[in-house]
């Protein structure tokens, strides 16, 4: 037995969000006194593999084939069913990307895996194999336990922290899996992805703004702050819906669920449901001019002021520390 | 064509979430359920697609018959037929697997779900039923068009988006850019009166996972408040204090 991990690339890159999924495939390996064995599907080149290694993974295998360069989730979970069979594998690990959201519980219902999204924690495995993850959009947590004998975890984003990056010696093995699947008739046409931007979901840091930002010709400031902070610029519903910003910035129950270290509300009150998709955030700072705003309840730290009195304050003092820095 | 949507009930977006004393539900005690809202925009879109090609539209759930208001006012909004398959919705995959039986030999052309429900945020139906039916799944998808055969579509991906195009039949989970949620009017709704809602057994299947219990979050500890006037005391003790930036 052993734990097969899913390493996700982007165009042949891996992201923070696979290194912190393999970290904790490699803590759970070392818990079930086993090993893990990565699988990378598409072209990566054999530096940005041997990454991995350093992460306690025990054997690469690199599924090269150009085909696999765009995701499908029916071929990937064909590879990966096969790949489970090869390396007898019980476990299988992944971050939870928008692909592996798709992946998992194909291949879940191929191999009747019983599947955890967004783990926050370890297993408990004397307790049978029970994972921790976010229910009600952030509201509760729910503990969940796998009753399957193959199981497979995804790892929630920016929730578990990347330790390792010593020098490894895993082997890397070429390997040209027999799949009969044709991929299901999909084709991708174009991929768009937005250069030079901060992705929202693995952002540390997010300055986001609410209704009292008044509109969007003053959204400079929170652009500015989050280019001094090297944070990523989100937004609560009510200011999406109007059009101010794009719901692609949109946290909330409806919106994305985020797990930043640092959350900066600025005229947002805290609605219950803005609340759900920012309660992972491990610390909070809530401005409002209104003392009596809900977002204060669940803040860290919290300045009652206008917005456009703290931000300027703000701006200048984050100036400061970063030509210190 | 014959278009399908997977419909899910949840507790309206507001509610406070207090467990029940088994800790394995909340207290539903004066909460209000909706339509989980993911498959609210899902179910606009079917409706506009079914007005575009004259397209019969059912809508399907697995679970006790208080889903019946929600089914009904699906019918207001425009849809043909209910069906509930009679069943506990214990999991992910016993939810795809009642809905694959119930609509065995059915041959729908587009299948509609949510990307995720709001209670347990699993988003893992669409792809398990995708694979359960063996027809190709795209999830979180923002726009969706059909031309002839062809249906192409835009879905989210970790740092942008996507285009591609699926032949043949095809399950998609919708983002709520795939279309605006639309309100019953008065019509629709004496007309739901009297659309059918089929209620179907369950096959059986056991769950591959068992929630075992929910948890409050962790209690913030109250929050420290830093005057206006040092407003940039805070920044001061994110960096030193907090090693946050």
């Amino acid at each position: 037995m052993s734990v097969l991990f899913f390493a996700e690339n982007i165009e042949g890159k891996f992201h923070k969000p696979v290194f912190e999924a393999l970290t904790y495939a490699s803590d759970v390996a070392t818990k079930l006194n086993t090993n893990v064995i990565a699988i990378s599907l598409g072209t990566v080149d054999v530096e940005e593999l041997k990454k991995l290694s350093s992460y306690g993974v025990n054997k690469v295998l690199n599924v090269a084939d150009a085909k696999y360069n765009t995701f499908n989730s029916a071929m990937y979970a064909s590879v990966l069913q096969l790949a489970i069979e090869k390396e007898m594998a019980d476990l299988v690990i992944m971050s939870s990307t928008f692909n592996a959201k798709s992946l998992a519980p194909r291949l879940s219902a191929k191999i009747n895996a019983g599947l955890v999204t967004n783990a926050i924690e370890l297993p408990d495995i004397n307790n049978g194999f029970t994972i921790k993850k976010p229910v009600y959009s952030g509201k509760g947590f729910g503990l969940f336990r796998i009753a399957t004998d193959k199981k497979i975890v995804t790892v929630a984003i920016n929730s578990y922290h990347v330790t390792g990056g010593n020098e490894g010696n895993a082997i890397t093995e070429d390997w040209a899996p027999q799949v009969n699947d044709t991929g299901l008739n999909i084709k991708v046409l174009e991929t768009i992805r937005q250069k030079g931007k901060i992705s929202l979901p693995e952002a540390e840091i997010v300055v986001s703004g609410g209704r009292g930002m008044k509109g969007p010709e003053n959204w400079g400031m929170i652009e500015e702050l989050a280019d001094i902070l090297g944070a990523a610029t989100a937004c609560s519903k009510p200011v999406a819906d109007v059009g101010w910003r794009p719901h692609s910035e949109h946290v909330g129950q409806t919106g994305l669920t985020i797990s930043p270290d640092l959350y900066i509300a600025i005229g947002i009150s805290g609605a219950i449901q803005h609340l759900a998709g920012v309660s992972g955030s491990k610390v909070i700072v809530a401005i409002n001019k209104d003392p009596e705003a809900p977002f204060f309840k669940a803040a860290d730290y919290g300045i009652v002021g206008d917005a456009f009195e703290v931000l300027p304050k703000l701006i200048e003092a984050a100036k400061k520390i970063k030509a210190h820095a | 064509m014959k278009i399908l949507l997977c419909a899910s009930k949840t507790p309206d977006t507001t509610t406070k979430i207090i467990f029940s004393a088994d800790k394995k539900y909340i207290d539903a005690t004066g909460v209000q359920f909706i339509l989980n809202p993911y498959d609210d925009h899902a179910l606009a879109r079917a409706m506009d697609l079914k007005e575009k090609f004259n397209s019969h539209l059912t809508v399907i759930h697995v679970g006790d018959s208080t889903v019946e208001p929600i089914l009904r006012r699906c019918l207001a909004i425009g849809a043909d037929e209910a069906v509930r398959v009679n069943a506990d919705a214990a999991d992910a995959y016993s939810v795809a697997s009642q809905i694959a039986s119930a609509i065995k030999g059915e041959n729908f052309d587009l299948i509609l779900t949510g990307r995720e429900s709001i209670d347990f945020n699993g988003s893992q139906v669409s792809d398990m039923l995708g694979e359960l039916l063996g027809i190709p799944s795209v999830s979180f998808v923002s726009e969706f068009e059909i031309d002839g055969n062809t249906k192409t579509l835009r879905r989210f991906i970790d740092g942008g988006e996507e285009r591609l195009s699926v032949d043949g039949p095809l399950i998609i989970s919708a983002a709520k850019e795939l279309a605006e949620p639309r309100i019953p009017n008065m019509r629709g709704i004496m007309q739901s009166r009297t659309k059918p809602i089929k209620v179907v057994e369950s096959n059986g299947i056991k769950p591959l996972v068992e929630l075992i219990e929910l948890l409050a979050p962790d209690k913030k500890t109250s929050c420290v408040y830093i005057d206006l006037a040092d407003a940039a005391n805070l920044i001061e003790i994110l960096h030193t204090k907090e090693k946050l930036i």
